[in-house]
């Protein structure tokens, strides 16, 4: 299990809700690809999601690998999977 | 060219081992109607297109099922860790066990290895379409199948996010065949017809898990379009411990997904 602190859990939470309105955002402009007002949100969004992303991989572990910045320890691989459990919380509250 | 991102794309957090669900949920992975078979359909039907956005569509859905194959894979893999021998003898885990130990290795839920003949790859985009959106609802079965199997709210709460995003792709594919394969009429009244049945049935999920739609209204008695009302009561479970709590709060947890099309209005409407 992770012992990650309640803020990485926190951000990470924030990272994932932030990143499903882009997935979905994403998957609908997909199909009406001249709507401004969809493509407004969805660069909305980006922006807050590549912040957030920076973020928790200066703070914590690279999200993606080219978001490292280690100079000392390699913690793409030190950094728990995430199927290890996903935000130190878990199940329906 | 795929970039992997360290996260799965909804939490999936359990508590106690149990290998009988494992067994069932490892359908969802390398089963006839799983996660495996719906990336590799919508990844390999992506060249035979002639359209740009269908095939962009393929591609960024295709990728989102990776994301749930990774999900599933989570659900089997902590359902299975730390079971002890005996649990494993128990629970009927002993012939997965002999051959995996508790490695992650796509099956259905009878054992049958995962087969590429469960999609196809038929090189007429509106063949595929088609396929995919039956697909769609086939994964939506089976995830009702499991979620009437299963109590624990730890585990159910991932296949409801799971669940739900079936529905939302089922919607995608049935805009991408009535926009880009100019058969506007017919696709626009079939994907109704099959939202309109799939959701206006009450569905049964066991005495713990009773889910049920609330009427709302019925499309099919308003001419000027489906009535759109964001706020139609939620699904609720009805009995045990998720007593009146929404099923839908798996995706609530998410700002609200962007509703325009009618399909989604009539979702709302129902």
């Amino acid at each position: 299990m992770n012992n990650f602190s309640s803020e990485q859990s926190r951000m990470l939470k924030d990272i994932s809700i932030i990143d499903f309105t882009l997935v979905e955002l994403n998957e609908y402009l997909d199909t009406h690809p001249y709507d401004k007002q969809a493509m407004e949100y969805f660069n909305h969004y980006a922006r807050i999601k590549n912040q957030m992303a920076k973020d928790f991989s200066a703070r914590y572990f690279p999200l993606t690998a080219d978001m490292s910045t280690d100079t000392r320890e390699w913690n793409w691989v030190l950094s728990p999977m995430p199927w290890e459990s996903s935000f130190g919380e878990g199940g329906c509250k | 060219m795929w970039n992997y991102e360290k996260r799965l794309q909804f939490p999936v957090n359990i508590k106690e081992p149990n290998a009988k669900l494992a067994q069932v949920i490892i359908s969802q992975y390398g089963g006839p109607d799983g996660e495996m078979g719906a990336s590799m359909r919508y990844l390999s039907q992506r060249y035979a297109t002639p359209y740009r956005e269908v095939a962009g569509l393929l591609t960024d859905i295709g990728t989102e099922e990776l994301a749930h194959l990774e999900m599933v894979a989570a659900i089997v893999h902590q359902l299975t860790r730390n079971l002890s021998m005996e649990e494993i003898e128990k629970s009927g885990f002993a012939p997965y066990y002999t051959d995996h130990t508790i490695g992650i290795w796509p099956q259905a839920a009878g054992g049958i290895p995962f087969n590429a003949c469960e999609f196809q790859s038929k090189g007429d985009v509106i063949t595929d379409l088609f396929e995919d959106m039956a697909a769609e609802q086939k994964a939506r079965t089976t995830y009702d199948n499991i979620l009437r199997l299963i109590k624990e709210p730890d585990v159910c709460e991932p296949i409801k996010f799971l669940r739900q995003r079936e529905v939302v792709h089922f919607q995608r594919f049935g805009e991408a065949n009535r926009e880009d394969c100019r058969i506007q009429v017919i696709v626009y009244l079939l994907s109704h017809i099959c939202i309109i049945k799939a959701f206006r049935q009450r569905f049964d999920y066991g005495p713990n898990h009773r889910i049920h739609l609330l009427q709302g209204a019925n499309p099919y008695r308003q001419n000027a379009g489906i009535r759109h009302t964001p706020d139609a009561a939620p699904i609720r479970c009805r009995a045990g411990a998720e007593k009146g709590r929404s099923c839908r709060k798996a995706v609530a947890d998410f700002p609200a997904p962007f509703l325009k099309t009618l399909s989604e209005r009539a979702f709302y409407a129902i």
